[in-house]
């Protein structure tokens, strides 16, 4: 038995801040202290709290050290795990109350949250599968393949009310019945981990920190199908993950979890990691079939949906990482138990991957129905700088933004719909004053041209001409003509691209037009950003009171667009002048301003 | 479109087709391997030339013009050699609204190159990528495996001549 347990968060965000060299050093700590038999050093998955990283945990007293440094760590070692002193000046800010220190799990960001899918992240070692089963893993397997029928399994996901957590919102249950009604001599099932939206990190943390959840589940789904065989398709750019993936299969295969004759019964089950290759519509679910069979990663009309004809034209039972991370909790307690989380038609949880103009930027998982406000003000810890919220935008270049006066809409699937935006995977990005909605608008309409795959008219080509359109708005070069262009053009492609990626492309577009079409109207009309991020609407002026003449910005000017004698105040010709801002780096006297 | 066929002339090693070859003969039984090969092929030489796609469709008994189209289709495969300290500048969402825009401008500057282009000496390469998943960190780059967090435009300088000195 350990006396302590010193928990380093292992993730992504934590390891790119260097928890990697944190845990060596805790390990000869550790050890010249002479502590290696009492104080265990574990690496986990995520603990959510991103912005904080690295992160350290001590347990038992749930001391929560962040920002932690190398240099950190003897004294940690020294004083808490030698002495039994906390170092206190290392701890996160909100733990340290005047009655002492409290748990991580009674502050702001954690104690309002619902962790299902997140569950075992941060808390257990995803490299040993010991440490999964000691928290009930693979003992929903068990239970369905020893006492429910496919049939039954089935209909406990039905019953759960469990939606797809990849950003449709499908029904689940109804996605398994359809896969399990055809017969094949080969049937698959097959995982969506190829989490694309920018700013999204909610499955990477599912596959990193507990990778066990979901090989599980994807048994219990093959055994609910019938099918023997899975594919895990992952993002090449998830190096850790695919890492832990391998681990944990490797894992689960010596211990018979997967294989032949899992758990004595005559089911049989194994699958195989298949990389990404960086394609955003890969993530749309006939183009990733193609890819996992080799080839170019481009969409398919549907029908013959996948549940009929899949990868390698075989009955194919797609999910997405987070949708499966909630089956093994609802085979073990119950559909009712889940259902009586969340709202009428969006039950349990959602992650939500917090980022942008936000002070707690990480990982969250509350319950469905729970509004922005709570999300932003409480969990978040509200914006930087004292700046005052603007939007939030969910469901990335296919989502839209969710303006103020929406702050108190309880965030489901449908309510997500009806003002605009949707629930996507769960990225959510706050914007506040300084963010200009036209370019961002613009910034995902360039994603979507980026990563159109081509192979349908009106995405390759409309998604191209809406993106030149507000190109000429953020250059104030545009008429009001043109806004009725673009409401036109984004219906059009909305109706006519082939696959979700082209189907949802405008919705930047129009949602930032509904709520804020006035920013819009002030571009083209007025020739103003009002948030003053678009450069060719920006004016650079010299204050003559200010400028000492000392000709720094004339000779760093690329443009030779300022002009002034030695000693005498400076001018920029705005005809010329590029809106680089290599003038306002280089003045040291504070003189250029921009407008 | 940028990843147009290499002007530097290919120079691969024995050593390096022997690796080659020995990734399709593991790989020549499992359906579907195309992507997987090509991926250990990039790890092999650092890029994908025709020289080497041809050996894969020789090999793989796949026509060239499909590995092509697989090649050219995403975004991981590079037709091109990359500098020896590879540039990457996140631009997902949460960098940008950071402004990760401002860094990658300015190390366009700097460096003199844009994006998917090789300094002369073969030094730097840039890119700007989409979500490295360090949320937490943004703005973000990363120089080869290296990742740099919480950027401003100012610190590019720094980073920079500590790699013109390795």
């Amino acid at each position: 038995m350990f006396r302590s347990q010193v928990l380093i968060c292992g993730g992504t965000g934590c390891t790119s801040s260097g928890s990697d060299e944190i845990s060596k050093v805790f390990e000869q700590e550790v050890a010249k202290a002479d502590l290696q038999d009492e104080v265990k050093i574990v690496r986990t998955g995520c603990f959510g709290l991103c912005a904080l990283g690295p992160i350290v945990i001590i347990y038992p007293e749930g001391s929560f050290y962040s920002r932690v440094q190398v240099s950190d760590v003897a004294e940690i070692v020294e004083e808490h795990l030698l002495k039994g002193r906390p170092v206190q000046r290392l701890l996160y800010d909100e733990t340290v109350t005047d009655t002492g220190v409290i748990s991580l799990n009674d502050t702001n960001f954690y104690k309002q949250q619902k962790r299902v899918a997140l569950r075992n992240c941060g808390v257990i070692n995803p490299e040993n599968i010991e440490e999964y089963i000691a928290m009930d893993g693979y003992q929903a397997l068990g239970k369905a393949l020893t006492e429910m029928t496919p049939e039954q399994v089935i209909e406990e996901i039905k019953r759960s009310g469990l939606r797809g957590r990849g950003g449709a919102g499908f029904p689940t249950g109804r996605k398994w019945e359809l896969a399990a009604m055809y017969h094949a001599d080969q049937k698959y099932v097959a995982c969506n981990a190829d989490e694309g939206d920018p700013g999204a990190f909610m499955d990477r943390s599912v596959l990193e920190g507990d990778p066990h959840a979901l090989l599980e589940a994807m048994a219990i789904a093959a055994y609910a199908t019938g099918a023997d065989h899975g594919f895990i398709y992952v993002r090449a750019e998830y190096p850790i993950a695919v890492k832990r993936l391998q681990i944990a299969i490797d894992q689960a295969r010596e211990y018979g979890l997967l294989g032949e004759n899992i758990f004595g019964t005559d089911f049989c089950f194994d699958l195989e990691i298949r990389l990404g290759a960086g394609a955003f519509v890969c993530g749309e679910e006939t183009a990733l079939m193609r890819s996992v069979e080799g080839k170019r990663g481009e969409p398919r009309p549907r029908p013959p949906f996948p549940a009929q004809k899949g990868i390698f034209d075989k009955p194919t039972l797609l999910n997405n990482v987070e949708t499966y991370a909630n089956v093994a909790q609802i085979i073990l307690n119950g559909a009712d138990w889940f259902a009586s989380m969340g709202t009428e038609r969006s039950k349990g949880t959602k992650v939500f991957a917090l980022g942008g103009k936000i002070n707690n930027t990480g990982l969250v998982e509350v319950p469905m129905g729970t509004t922005l406000r709570t999300i932003v003000e409480e969990i978040g810890g509200g914006i930087p700088g004292g700046k005052k919220f603007k939007a939030a935008q969910t469901g990335g270049p296919s989502g839209g933004c969710i303006p103020a006066q929406h702050f108190d809409v309880a965030i489901d699937y449908d309510n997500l719909i009806e003002i605009g935006s949707m629930m996507g995977s769960g990225g959510l990005i706050v914007m506040d004053e300084d963010t200009c909605m036209v370019d961002i608008a613009k910034f995902f309409l360039e994603f979507t041209v980026d990563e159109s795959c081509g192979k349908c008219t009106p995405c390759r080509v409309g998604t191209k001409r809406l993106l030149e359109m507000l190109t000429k708005i953020t250059k104030g070069q545009a008429t009001m003509e043109d806004l009725d262009k673009i409401e036109e053009l984004c219906y059009y492609i909305k109706d006519n691209a082939l696959c979700g990626l082209g189907q949802t492309a405008p919705n930047p577009v129009l949602s930032t037009l509904r709520y804020f079409r006035d920013e819009y109207v002030a571009h083209i009309v007025d020739k103003k950003c009002p948030a003053g991020v678009c450069k060719a609407l920006l004016t650079y002026t010299i204050d003559p009171e200010k400028c000492k003449g000392c000709t720094l910005c004339a000779r760093n000017c690329p443009a030779d667009a300022i002009t002034g004698s030695v000693k005498q105040p400076h001018v920029i010709d705005p005809q010329k002048c590029l809106k680089c801002g290599a003038c306002i780096e280089k003045c040291k006297f504070g003189a250029i301003s921009i407008q | 479109m940028a990843n147009k066929i290499s002007p530097v002339p290919f120079n691969g090693t024995k050593e390096q087709e022997q690796k080659l070859l020995e990734v399709i003969a593991a790989h020549k039984d499992t359906q579907g391997a195309l992507i997987s090969v090509l991926q250990q092929a990039q790890d092999i030489y650092g890029y994908l030339p025709i020289e080497v796609q041809k050996i894969i469709a020789e090999k793989m008994g796949v026509p060239l013009e499909e590995v092509y189209g697989v090649v050219s289709f995403y975004a991981q495969f590079s037709l091109n050699p990359k500098g020896k300290y590879k540039i990457s500048v996140c631009l997902g969402t949460a960098c940008y609204v950071k402004g990760s825009g401002d860094v990658f401008d300015r190390l366009s500057r700097t460096l003199g190159i844009s994006s998917g282009e090789c300094t002369p000496d073969g030094r730097f390469s840039l890119e700007a990528c989409r979500c490295v998943g360090a949320c937490g960190l943004a703005p973000v780059m990363t120089v080869n495996d290296e990742v740099y967090g919480r950027l401003v435009p100012d610190d590019i300088d720094g980073i920079l001549a500590d790699y013109q000195n390795r």
